[in-house]
């Protein structure tokens, strides 16, 4: 039995964090998070490069935990797994070195209404190459370079390559919950489209887009939701109330057990879906499902419980509880929410139960 | 990554199958479910668990970690769980010896002296004695160290007056390990020492506690005028509180091989067969939710532990992870069994296992579940357990702590 990360990837993970402790505190965040004009920390962006399967879940740990505020997830577990995925050699070749590089960046371009996502909710057409329809919300599609586009074409549903910054484009910043992460409304009048993958294989190729996806997400809750633990614990040692620290109270105390139950029920979930997405075993699907619904949960409760230990402070916009607050929600449906993913996991025990 | 064993894991696991699959089938017993939930012994069983641990102790199977100078094999504690593992698959009785081997004889082999340590190891480990905790009282539960049960000198003997409750097993063990107030003018962490009794010495007497479930794994006892020799204290007098701390942590070191939650596909299984006007209650929404969440908490443990067991197959200390689980799990199955109580409608309420869907399991485990929230350290006890040691957080205020035992405040 060794399931755990490397001595590698464990040195990998202590690097990353050295790097983002110096290179993102939260004062780095909140440049983006105060500057409407600012969609991602450039910077910091360029000095992140792309790296294998269970090299990524350290590093997601880490983006997760320093709450970075750049487009990664959009980049790599989106584009580039998309492309690694369903891209032809051609499209490896052209774009693959350049994600690695940093110079490109990547977005998912999938919602065009509130709800979830579902084959009638597609309404972004592709005819002739031109692809034509509006996709909102874009997370990083006022920033990103290249986008995969969810449309119709015939009949059926396929996924595209497109071009963000050619001809037929239009990309509006939109206001958002995690101005940390930036969300646009990207209208599509015959921009240039590329098949990407199959036709007509546009929703399976999706999902198993997603699949990938959520395991290295689910990576980055538990970072961000593990921070939010260790921000509650300090506050709760270093506030006094009624003569001793709050954390002495077994109300606090009882509320950060729990806290910590749901990260490492969150963390060993997420370990299971390493394991699945390194090996691409049968069990990704249900693996991945289980770690995202883990994680979703796990944030959730660190995020508005690490509020609610900080009190009054915890309210107020200096304090940093309120970034892990806002992007426990972006990471939360940016790749479909609970709700979807709860259904897609019991599916998934239902179809190994009737194998 | 990898689930499998490394080279000398596979070599020991073959080993133990190979030798389990010659050995084990004869020493099954016909029964399910654990000896110990009732209050009848039955002789048989314990007589065929008595000769199987006889058995794996001349092979070196019985307390693989145990050192060699207690008699045991010198293992390790992956090879522990490996046998565990393998041995889980025939329908064999350990239960008996689990808390005498476990928690009470490593004490009694640490603090002992020559005399005790051979007097005790052998037969434990051979399954001729079984031994139970003396532990809590009627007035300490979460509080072990309110002990009123008092051991007083006289000349080379003690004398002991109390009542022990929450025993298992106390009806049929051979020996017990108490934990006794031998100074009650000194706070009360300081006037505690640990002895060892014979369950069948005049003036024991064991009472069995009806549950609410109906069993009767539980007992009090009655100790009157218990007289005990000196010889048979374990440590030093009134250094009780230290010597009951090692039972704990060997309570810990004793890493189990829990595998799939208790009940889970039952549920599945259940959801299948119960009809609604819309199909399956498998196809409906609200139960599919919980499912969901059921699954998370199932296989977040079952992963857990795969990382406690990769810590001790490298032979690291396992890391605080591996403190969530009884928290996680006794909630769990409450959930599951009233879930699958609720799901059977009106019908939910009849618990003749002639009648409820699988025998009445469900309403046995709803009715057992309660237990599992409190025995062995109740929900609130692991969640200050979590927040002192995991997290670093304070203890709770102790008004009792600086107090002479005497003058601390009781309840009724």
């Amino acid at each position: 039995m060794n399931f755990d990360f490397s001595d590698d990837q464990k040195f990998l993970k202590s690097e990353a964090r050295r790097f983002l402790e110096d290179q993102c505190p939260p004062a780095r965040v909140r440049k983006v998070l105060d500057d409407p004009a600012k969609a991602y920390d450039a910077e910091l962006w360029q000095a992140v490069g792309a790296q294998g399967c269970l090299e990524l879940c350290v590093i997601a740990e880490e983006l997760g935990r320093a709450c970075a505020p750049i487009p990664f997830g959009s980049t790599v577990y989106f584009l580039a797994e998309a492309l690694m995925l369903a891209g032809s050699e051609a499209q490896k070749t052209r774009l693959l070195p350049k994600i690695a590089a940093g110079e490109v960046i990547g977005a998912l371009a999938t919602s065009e209404r509130p709800g979830p996502l579902t084959e009638a909710s597609v309404r972004a057409r592709v005819e002739g190459g031109k692809l034509t329809g509006d996709k909102i919300p874009v997370t990083d599609g006022d920033i990103a370079d290249v986008a995969v586009v969810l449309a119709r074409e015939g009949t059926g549903i396929g996924l595209f390559l497109v071009d963000l910054k050619g001809p037929g484009v239009k990309a509006d910043t939109l206001s958002s919950l995690d101005p940390t992460r930036s969300v646009a409304r990207v209208v599509f009048s015959g921009a240039h489209a590329e098949p990407l993958g199959a036709a007509g294989q546009g929703m399976e190729l999706l999902q198993q887009v997603l699949d990938r996806a959520a395991v290295l997400i689910a990576f980055e809750q538990v970072g961000g939701s593990d921070k939010c633990l260790e921000m509650a614990r300090d506050y709760a040692l270093q506030r006094y109330a009624f003569g001793r620290p709050i954390g002495g109270y077994q109300a606090i105390k009882h509320k950060l057990a729990d806290m910590y139950v749901k990260n490492e029920l969150a963390r060993s979930n997420a370990y299971y879906g390493a394991w699945a997405l390194n090996t691409e075993a049968a069990e990704l699907p249900l693996a991945a499902a289980t770690a995202r619904v883990a994680a979703c949960a796990a944030y959730w409760y660190a995020v508005k419980e690490n509020i609610q230990t900080h009190g009054g402070m915890g309210f107020t916009w200096d304090v940093d509880c309120h970034l892990y607050y806002r992007r426990s929600r972006q990471l939360a449906v940016v790749a479909g929410a609970p709700a979807v993913w709860k259904e897609r996991l019991v599916g998934e025990l239902e179809r190994k139960n009737a194998a | 990554m990898d689930f499998n064993d490394t080279p000398e894991e596979a070599a020991y696991r073959a080993k133990a199958r190979a030798w389990l699959a010659d050995n084990a089938p004869k020493y099954e017993i016909r029964r399910v479910g654990s000896p110990m939930a009732e209050q009848a012994v039955d002789l048989e069983d314990m007589a065929r668990a008595k000769a199987w641990q006889a058995k794996k102790a001349e092979a070196g199977y019985a307390q693989i970690t145990w050192p060699k100078e207690w008699g045991g094999p010198g293992g390790t504690p992956i090879q522990s769980v490996i046998f565990s593992q393998e041995e889980g698959r025939y329908n064999l009785t350990t239960a008996y010896f689990i808390i005498g081997l476990s928690m009470c004889l490593p004490v009694v082999m640490t603090v002992g002296d020559e005399e005790t340590r051979t007097r005790f190891g052998g037969p434990a480990l051979r399954g001729d004695d079984i031994w139970c905790q003396l532990f809590s009282e009627p007035s300490g539960g979460s509080d072990v160290a309110a002990v009123r049960t008092r051991a007083v000198r006289d000349g080379d003997d003690w004398v002991i007056n109390g009542q022990k409750v929450w025993t298992s097993g106390a009806h049929y063990s051979d020996y017990g390990f108490i934990i006794t107030r031998t100074d009650p003018d000194v706070p009360k962490h300081k006037g505690l020492t640990m002895f060892w009794i014979d369950m069948k010495a005049p003036g024991v007497e064991c009472h069995p506690i009806h549950q609410m479930s109906g069993g009767a794994h539980f007992n009090q006892v009655y100790l009157t005028d218990v007289r005990i020799s000196d010889k048979q204290r374990l440590g030093d007098v009134n250094d009780g509180w230290r010597v009951s701390m090692m039972t704990l942590m060997y309570e810990r070191l004793a890493a189990s091989g829990v595998g799939r939650t208790q009940g889970f596909d039952d549920v599945v299984n259940l959801a299948r067969e119960i009809q609604t006007a819309d199909g399956p209650m498998l196809r409906n929404a609200s139960f599919r939710e919980r499912l969901a969440d059921w699954h998370v908490q199932a296989e977040g443990m079952k992963h857990t532990l795969s990382r406690t067991l990769t810590a001790l197959s490298r032979g690291d200390t396992p890391g605080p992870e591996s403190s969530i689980g009884k928290l996680v799990l006794a909630n769990l199955s409450q959930d599951l069994a009233n879930y699958a109580m609720e799901m059977q409608d009106e019908f939910g309420i009849v618990s003749d296992p002639a009648l409820a869907p699988l025998q009445a399991a469900f309403q046995n485990a709803l009715l057992g579940s309660p237990g599992g929230r409190i025995a062995g350290g109740t929900d609130e006890i692991m969640r200050n357990i979590i927040a002192e040691r995991v997290l670093g957080l304070p203890g709770d205020v102790r008004v009792d702590k600086n107090l002479p035992f005497k003058d601390i405040p009781q309840g009724a």
